[in-house]
């Protein structure tokens, strides 16, 4: 098995704000973060692909056809957007980046495995850096992963 | 289940010396790095939280609580400090970059109030790393 990843970068807005917390609630949990106004960050992404190396191409998956799910899947509806009001799926849930870690799985991992994916590798991991200090990484639901691999 | 890591740099001296064998032996195993006078690198710490998403705040712990426990617990103890005379756990062990990720994964898996420890990424340079999982 090998796990090729590939690294993207895309810039949003988003405000932390819980509709299940009062005022005063959301200011002592989000702090700066519940400002109404919003604020941005520029995210990296990276998308881990596990797979075994195709005999004929020597490649684990291709390339082009990942940019071109995670362009569709994920730039295209996130990248220069506001996440609070632009993305549909974030109507109802708050757009922390461990929720958009989450979401983003969720998008190429139907992707990737429905017919048309970059190749028979799998989706083995998103990694989602907010800033410098901190990131978030998501590798499915025990039920998402093959028997018998360790998550790490 | 989802991972978050919070990244803090600290910068602090150290040597590497086992009493028990010959000053010989030390130089050869530990090479430039037995100068008794020490030396220092710039360290990089991840701190890795495993955990589920909380559905009302949609997060796993509050990453400002983190990085409080952080500075109290590790940056208190080891930020601009020679490890091994200002750092008891280093009075008997040897401050090698592995044992510094256990000793840090001792002063924190107990303090953490929401979710799980699950790893510590201690870097000495950006070219050497180590991970400990706690087991």
């Amino acid at each position: 098995m090998v796990y090729l990843t590939r690294r993207y970068r895309f810039s949003a807005a988003h405000r932390l704000h819980s509709e299940a917390l009062d005022a005063g609630e959301n200011a002592r949990v989000y702090g700066k973060c519940n400002n109404p106004y919003g604020h941005g960050h520029n995210y990296v992404l990276e998308v881990t692909v596990a797979g075994r190396v195709d005999p004929q191409t020597g490649m684990v998956c291709d390339l082009a056809r990942l940019d071109g799910a995670v362009e569709h899947e994920v730039l295209d509806s996130f990248d220069q957007m506001n996440l609070n009001l632009d993305a549909e799926c974030f109507r109802s849930r708050v757009p922390t980046t461990e929720n958009l870690c989450i979401e983003i799985f969720n998008l190429l991992r139907r992707r990737l495995y429905g017919a048309g994916g970059p190749s028979s590798a799998r989706l083995a991991r998103i990694r989602l850096e907010e800033t410098n200090s901190n990131y978030f990484e998501y590798d499915g639901e025990p039920d998402q992963k093959e028997p018998g691999r360790k998550a790490r | 289940m989802i991972y978050v890591t919070r990244r803090v740099e600290f910068s602090a001296s150290h040597y590497y010396h086992n009493p028990s064998l010959s000053p010989e032996e030390n130089r050869r195993i530990f090479g430039k790095c037995n100068n008794p006078h020490g030396h220092g690198h710039n360290y990089t710490l991840e701190v890795s939280v495993a955990g589920e998403v909380d559905p009302v705040t949609g997060m796993v712990i509050d990453l400002k609580d983190l990085k409080k426990l952080l500075e109290q617990e590790v940056l208190q103890l080891m930020d601009h400090r020679f490890l091994n005379v200002e750092v008891p756990a280093f009075a008997s062990t040897i401050p090698t970059t592995e044992n510094m990720a256990i000793e840090i994964w001792k002063l924190l898996a107990p303090k953490l109030a929401l979710g799980k420890l699950h790893r510590i990424r201690l870097s000495e340079t950006p070219d050497l790393f180590v991970d400990y999982y706690g087991d």
